[in-house]
């Protein structure tokens, strides 16, 4: 019953309102409005509250759905209602597809200025190649008013309390899906891309394609909005395709609290409320906006997470929970973490991974030269060098995140250069990085939930509404919890980890994609003795049907952990052999000690 | 058909006004470039330049000192915007810095809306800028010849000063490394806030230089930063010689298809923009991998 809390709450809400609100001075015109701008909100904020994307241009999508409604329904193109809504919403989310395929090229900044941009364009387009069906700056007039039609009894939802429960019933569904959506293994993937879109990439999935999904989502969402507008105003205004529109929607989301999905309901009541309040206060009206930006800048700066956010930690520390504990997952463990099966069975020996005269030139500096090299089935192989040896340029080149400047490199008999890490992950090889590439905000069992969901979805799934749980999903993720040791903090946000368990969960969430051939960048990197002897046990207890590549500066962890090293340096491959080989050999032994030029660390 | 001297002089009007969007898109770019901030004030700055430098031309019937009142006065709300704000939001996410800058923009604009009132204001060319020119065959209002002169010993000066002088080359520098700039013992914060207010001052400048071209309205500055935006991605987000192409093709293209269709050069514009951003995502002039 708990997990649908909020969901009875926000229906008990819309059922009361009407009885409470009214006491506060808000007719139900006023909170048709709030819930018309919430509805538009829900959409917003699955874009950039959990998929962190900021976009300005909203109201392109708003604009659209509310000009092809209000433009059927008047002309007579369609009569029925609903119809008309749902050829709305639809529409907006074509041009979602449309925006989203185009700004979605970039990100950050980059974004943010191209959907203000085009939003700006969509509003030239109504005033000018569209003015004939729009009526340009007069926008649709005589919106008839919104008549539902059940076969065998016609309802004419009238202004006023009708029009608010029509509103209502629309918003609270729109919720309902949002709410899946967040908590659909879909949802999953948007907040990882939130809170680090490398790492999620190289875990395997498709970034883009949830961007761009969950972009068209927010579109029609914002359509349904537009579409509602028309039908309570009776009137579409070219106002909704300002850029105004698109900046109310992103200050009322920031100020009721992203990420929250209420947040732009809560926004746009104190928005509302406030515009209508200040208006009452002596001469205070025409400052209303000044007021306003004044309290939005000082809530960017002080409160990250909006009204919203400040009310769900109040009652957090009051009723002493942690973070995020998700009390719906399974706990059972699985016996053992899966991995993947090799693509085609190779007997022990065979090479596995294979680099074939692979260089890597930056215009005159040249990282790699010629570098070949092989990792048998079931190896444990390592590469060692001095600093500046070009070590993680090789290690990055093998793990498909840099394409090379000549030579191939193959993973069982498959050319996979330049195919990018999406790919190599879902081929069955993962990397583990130097510095922590770990989704912070996130708790450790969301966080290896994550490769965990790429291995059993593929790149890309459209699983928007379907529940996350499931008992195969939980046991693996438990499993892989348990082999780096975190099973206590399965529930602890990252951000409040220390070093050493991050560094477990970053090899973690290696493991967890299912793998048979890993990667390790320095996993023994800033580590203090005794967490040195657990990551090195726990690397040799890992090794049973995968096969493992480990850069690492450490010389007797490696002796003791390598079958075969090769020696970098300078760009070029110095020797390879068994660790005794190694520690004999003269040219290796130069390098390090001999004053060639570098140290080692 | 058009004819040939409309069409010479439509090229010379895109060139004119693409020279001005060029002068706005520096000021953006350049902050950008340097401290890696989107500033989405930098439309409110052109309004508060433009009013300022309103203010100035009446009191003191001259446009050089409204020129330069209207550059102080934005280069002035620039440091106290970085002093008071920025500063704290270099560490965090792009999307905060967009955020807070967005909601100074509003408050600027709140401000001159509440000093100037909401209606348009129109501003006499000066003297030196009155009546026409003849060039050829073509015949041009003298002061839109001048912008346009204005404007490109502007860029020159700022290309000087960006590539020619040691704060460009810290500036420069501080885009590559900023940490390793500190650590050779040069104040970066102080080049920081110079930066802000060079930014900040050039859309001052265009501010006023523009208003006897449109008249002033407190919401004009978002027509300003959305074209700057359209240049800068066009460019390449960053880029000096971008701002400068990238405003140019603008110009040319809103100022040739006003020609053949007035309704359509907007939606052309963003046309190039799309384009741009398919065919060549990081800007004409952008490095590939910079975000």
């Amino acid at each position: 019953m708990r997990r649908k809390l909020p969901e009875m709450l926000v229906g008990l809400g819309l059922l009361a309102a009407p009885f409470v609100l009214p006491a506060l001075g808000m007719s139900p015109d006023l909170l048709t409005r709030i819930l018309i701008w919430g509805l538009f909100g829900l959409g917003f904020d699955l874009l950039f509250g959990y998929t962190g994307l900021l976009s300005f241009g909203q109201a392109a999508f708003y604009g659209t759905g509310g000009f092809v409604t209000a433009y059927l329904l008047t002309d007579g193109v369609v009569p029925n209602m609903l119809v008309a809504l749902v050829i709305g919403t639809v529409a907006a989310a074509v041009m979602g597809l449309v925006i989203g395929y185009l700004t979605l090229r970039r990100t950050g900044i980059y974004f943010a200025m191209s959907t203000l941009a085009f939003g700006e364009m969509f509003y030239f387009m109504e005033n000018s190649v569209f003015k004939d069906y729009t009526g340009g700056e007069n926008g649709i007039a005589g919106v008839p008013p919104p008549e539902l039609s059940l076969g065998f009894i016609d309802i004419h939802i009238s202004s006023g309390w009708p029009m608010y429960w029509f509103v209502a019933v629309i918003f609270f569904l729109g919720y309902l899906i949002a709410r899946r959506i967040v908590r659909s293994p879909f949802g999953a993937v948007l907040k990882a891309i939130r809170g680090n879109p490398k790492r999620a990439t190289a875990l395997g999935h498709s970034i883009q394609t949830y961007k761009l999904i969950v972009f068209v989502v927010a579109a029609a969402y914002g359509g349904l909005a537009g579409g509602l507008l028309g039908l309570f105003q009776s009137y579409m205004p070219p106002d909704a395709f300002a850029l105004d529109t698109s900046a109310q929607l992103v200050i009322q989301t920031v100020m009721g609290g992203a990420g929250t999905l209420l947040g732009p309901l809560l926004g746009a009541t104190i928005w509302l409320y406030l515009y209508e309040g200040l208006q009452q206060v002596g001469n205070l009206g025409p400052y209303w906006k000044l007021i306003l930006g004044v309290v939005f800048v000082i809530l960017v700066t002080v409160f990250r997470h909006g009204v919203a956010g400040a009310l769900i930690s109040l009652f957090r520390r009051r009723r002493s929970l942690p973070a995020d504990i998700d009390d719906t997952a399974s706990t059972r463990v699985a016996g053992s973490l899966d991995i993947v099966p090799p693509l085609s069975t190779t007997r022990p020996g065979a090479p596995v991974l294979e680099a074939r005269g692979v260089s890597k030139h930056y215009g005159g500096l040249k990282a790699n030269s010629d570098i070949d090299f092989t990792l048998r089935e079931g190896e444990l192989h390592g590469v060692i060098g001095p600093n500046g040896a070009g070590k993680s340029t090789f290690f990055a080149m093998l793990a498909g995140e840099l394409p090379t400047t000549t030579g191939k490199v193959f993973f069982r008999g498959q050319e996979i250069t330049g195919i990018g890490v999406t790919s190599v992950c879902q081929l069955g090889m993962s990397k583990s990085y130097q510095i922590n590439q770990l989704f912070e905000h996130l708790t450790v069992r969301q966080n290896v939930m994550i490769p965990v969901l790429a291995r059993l979805r593929g790149r890309f799934r459209g699983d928007l509404l379907s529940n996350l749980h499931s008992e195969h999903l939980d046991s693996q993720v438990n499993a892989a919890i348990a082999l780096v040791e975190l099973t206590h903090h399965a529930d602890t946000q990252v951000s409040e980890m220390s070093y050493g368990e991050k560094r477990r969960l970053e090899i973690g969430l290696a493991l967890a994609t299912g793998a048979n051939v890993l990667l390790f960048d320095e996993p023994l990197a800033g580590l203090g003795p005794e967490e040195r002897v657990m990551v090195v046990a726990l690397l040799k207890s890992i090794r049973q049907g995968r096969s493992m590549v480990i850069v690492e500066h450490d010389m007797d962890a490696m002796f003791e952990l390598a079958e075969r090293i090769t020696v970098l340096y300078e760009g070029r491959k110095l020797a390879e052999g068994t660790p005794d080989e190694i520690r004999r050999d003269p040219s290796v032994q130069a390098a390090y000690l001999g004053g060639m030029d570098d140290e080692s660390a | 058909m058009p004819s040939m001297s409309l069409f010479l002089s439509q090229l010379f009007n895109g060139l004119a006004t693409g020279l001005l969007l060029a002068l706005i898109s520096t000021g953006l770019t350049i902050i950008y470039g340097t401290l890696g901030v989107i500033n989405f004030a930098h439309g409110a700055l052109f309004v508060v330049g433009g009013y300022a430098g309103y203010t100035v031309y009446g009191l003191t019937d001259s446009f050089v000192l409204a020129v330069a009142g209207g550059s102080a006065v934005a280069l002035a709300c620039g440091l106290v915007m970085e002093r008071g704000l920025m500063r704290k939001y270099y560490s965090r996410p792009p999307e905060d810095q967009i955020l807070v800058t967005f909601g100074i923009s509003i408050i600027l604009v709140e401000i001159v809306r509440g000093l100037y009132g909401g209606v348009s204001l129109s501003v006499t060319p000066p003297e030196w800028g009155q009546g026409v020119a003849r060039l050829g065959t073509l015949i041009y209002p003298l002061y839109r010849l001048e912008t346009l002169g204005i404007a490109a010993a502007t860029l020159l000066l700022l290309y000087f000063v960006l590539y020619r002088t040691s704060l460009g080359l810290i500036v420069r520098a501080g885009i590559e490394d900023a940490q390793m700039v500190n650590a050779l013992g040069i104040n970066v914060k102080r080049t920081f806030l110079l930066v802000f207010g060079i930014g900040a001052m050039a859309a001052g400048f265009a501010g006023v230089i523009n208003s006897p071209i449109v008249a002033l309205t407190p919401d004009m500055g978002f027509r300003y930063l959305v074209d700057s935006f359209v240049v800068v991605v066009i460019g390449g987000v960053g880029s000096f010689p971008g701002a400068i192409i990238g405003g140019i093709i603008a110009g040319e293209i809103l100022s040739l298809t006003s020609m053949i269709n007035p309704q359509y050069s907007d939606v052309m514009l963003f046309i190039a923009m799309a384009l741009v951003l398919i065919f060549r995502p990081q800007g004409l002039m952008g490095q590939e991998g910079r975000e």
